[in-house]
């Protein structure tokens, strides 16, 4: 950890000692375009990521929630993209995103009348193709944290908002999601922390490509690091993550607990 | 019974048509989420080499795809990522039963700062950490061997947190009376501590599986040869490969795949438990 600090104002030179460049390295990540795209391109996916899959998460949840057999054999095989490695899940949609028309998600695309899409290895379709994979492996996981909160919503003030003449909408706003409060601050925090560390699917989905439109800090951190050996300006692009999640999980907790206490 | 809609306070819907809709809907789901694995299942084991023709039913049946996968060594990676997992767990297990007794029942003056600590470096993890970790795993001399990949996973906060939860619920009172009974520190938590841990030792036991086993930078940082390569890290060199055709790639991605989906399937009450208790608390 120290040590990750301490390179970051550093021009690393393996056996050659290194250099106090100051905040040099800062200066790089904050200006240089290519970590610029790399920001932008993790701000949208986190997002998109943790919005995508929050809000399906919910839906299923809602779907699938109760105690039947049939729902617990439903879930089980809906949470089975969360446990699968990511390695896999990438070659899966690797190949199920194949550009061809007749790739299997091009077909399905086909009978719904649109157009074969080039998915990964266009500029324009890539981000949302990884989106798209990182939503579906995502969601699931949200469906039991939401399921868990579900559980414990007291059913009996369905029929006592009832009693009193709340309609449908007015139960759900006043009863249902009061209940998962929590859940959901726990899983924005856990998500935007997920999503601005992402690295597997990239790497393996498209590795930046094509052109770089799919760079993210990691990935861009990873090449500089490990590949072209430039370790303090890598250092200095982690240290800005890291600031970021503390941020983000700060800027979480504490509207949530804003939140709570407006509840109340 | 089931109930479906009461969450939102519907009223539960019965009847044919609501019964087939609510089947068509899980068909639907499971389609879109489990489809592709079984897909991936399915085509593992099909006699093909074009990347379009994934398929949910082998037209042409064989094992041929697991045999070139074995020839392209991958029994060596499966066994690798064994070891790395198995290793990995075992140290975590101790790693974790003891930082949790240490955090639950203990009283020593920094006790809440060591608990801040280890809760902050579970939002450190080692993707941020990538690069000074690879420096000090190589100053270590932890590279291009197993070890550094069983080593780093060995602390893991979330398993300390979810274990010193469970131990704080433990009765005191059963650890003086085995005190009183003249047993030392070391006996109270060999005998006490740990089999009334056994729950939460399934919990972290098989989510540190899962963990483990989708681990991908921290084998790519410390393989320096591919002899080390963990299986999910060895797909993408199969995957690179040129004459591997994409029935041989899905065989071996099937066997990086059945692990943890055992493991789920196995102790899911577990896993959910882990879930909830480790997500809910925070």
């Amino acid at each position: 950890m120290w040590r990750a600090i301490e390179m970051s104002f550093h021009e690393v030179r393996p056996y050659l000692g290194d250099r106090w460049v100051g905040t040099a390295n800062y200066g790089q990540v904050v200006t240089d375009e290519a970590f610029l795209e790399a920001i932008g391109h993790t701000l949208v996916l986190a997002v998109g990521q943790t919005g995508g899959s929050v809000v399906l998460g919910l839906v299923l949840a809602l779907l699938l929630e109760g105690t039947a057999r049939r729902l617990w054999i439903v879930r089980t095989a809906v949470f089975l993209p969360t446990v699968t490695a990511m390695a896999v899940v990438a070659e899966v949609w690797r190949i199920l995103y194949h550009p061809a028309a007749d790739g299997a998600v091009n077909t399905l695309l086909g009978w719904l009348g649109a157009g074969p899409s080039q998915f990964l290895n266009s500029p324009d379709s890539a981000l949302w193709s990884v989106m798209a994979v990182g939503v579906w492996r995502g969601a699931p996981y949200d469906m039991m944290i939401f399921l868990a909160a579900l559980a414990g919503v007291d059913r009996t003030l369905y029929e006592a908002a009832a009693a009193d003449g709340a309609g449908v909408r007015r139960r759900v706003w006043h009863v249902t999601l009061p209940a998962l409060r929590p859940a959901f601050v726990i899983l924005f925090t856990l998500a935007a922390i997920r999503s601005l560390r992402v690295f597997t699917e990239i790497f393996l989905l498209t590795n930046g490509g094509p052109n770089g439109s799919t760079e993210v800090l990691m990935t861009l951190i990873y090449k500089l690091g490990l590949e072209r050996n430039e370790l303090g300006v890598a250092a200095a692009g982690s240290m800005v993550l890291l600031a970021a999640s503390v941020a983000l999980t700060l800027a979480v907790r504490l509207s949530g607990a804003r939140g709570k206490e407006v509840a109340r | 019974m089931s109930r479906l809609d009461t969450a939102l306070g519907l009223e539960e819907r019965r009847g044919p048509a609501a019964t087939l809709g609510k089947l068509a809907l899980y068909a639907l789901l499971v389609t879109v989420f489990a489809g592709p694995l079984l897909a991936l299942l399915a085509s593992a084991f099909n006699q093909s080499t074009d990347p379009t023709s994934l398929t949910l039913l082998p037209t042409r049946p064989t094992l041929e795809n697991f045999r070139a996968a074995i020839d392209r060594d991958v029994l060596l990676y499966l066994l690798n990522s064994f070891l790395v997992v198995g290793g990995g767990l075992l140290l975590q297990i101790g790693v974790s039963i003891s930082a949790a007794y240490a955090l639950a029942r203990k009283r020593f003056p920094g006790l809440r700062l060591v608990f801040l600590l280890v809760l902050s470096t579970m939002m450190l993890p080692e993707e941020i950490l990538a690069i000074p970790l690879s420096l000090v795993l190589s100053d270590l001399s932890l590279t291009g061997s197993l070890w550094g990949m069983i080593i780093p996973v060995g602390a893991w906060a979330f398993s300390i947190l979810v274990t010193a939860e469970f131990m704080k619920e433990i009765p005191v009172e059963l650890e003086e009376a085995a005190r009183l009974d003249g047993a030392g520190d070391l006996r109270v938590f060999w005998s006490v501590i740990l089999p009334l841990c056994r729950p939460a030792l399934g919990v972290i036991g098989i989510f540190g599986f899962t963990m483990i086993w989708d681990q991908y930078m921290l084998p790519l940082l410390v393989a320096t040869d591919a002899r080390q390569f963990t299986l999910p890290l060895a797909l993408r060199t199969l995957r690179a490969d040129e004459e591997v055709g994409i029935g041989v790639l899905l065989a071996a991605a099937l066997l990086a795949l059945l692990p943890s989906v055992i493991a789920f399937i196995a102790m899911q009450r577990q896993f959910m438990r882990g879930l909830t208790s480790g997500a809910v608390k925070g």
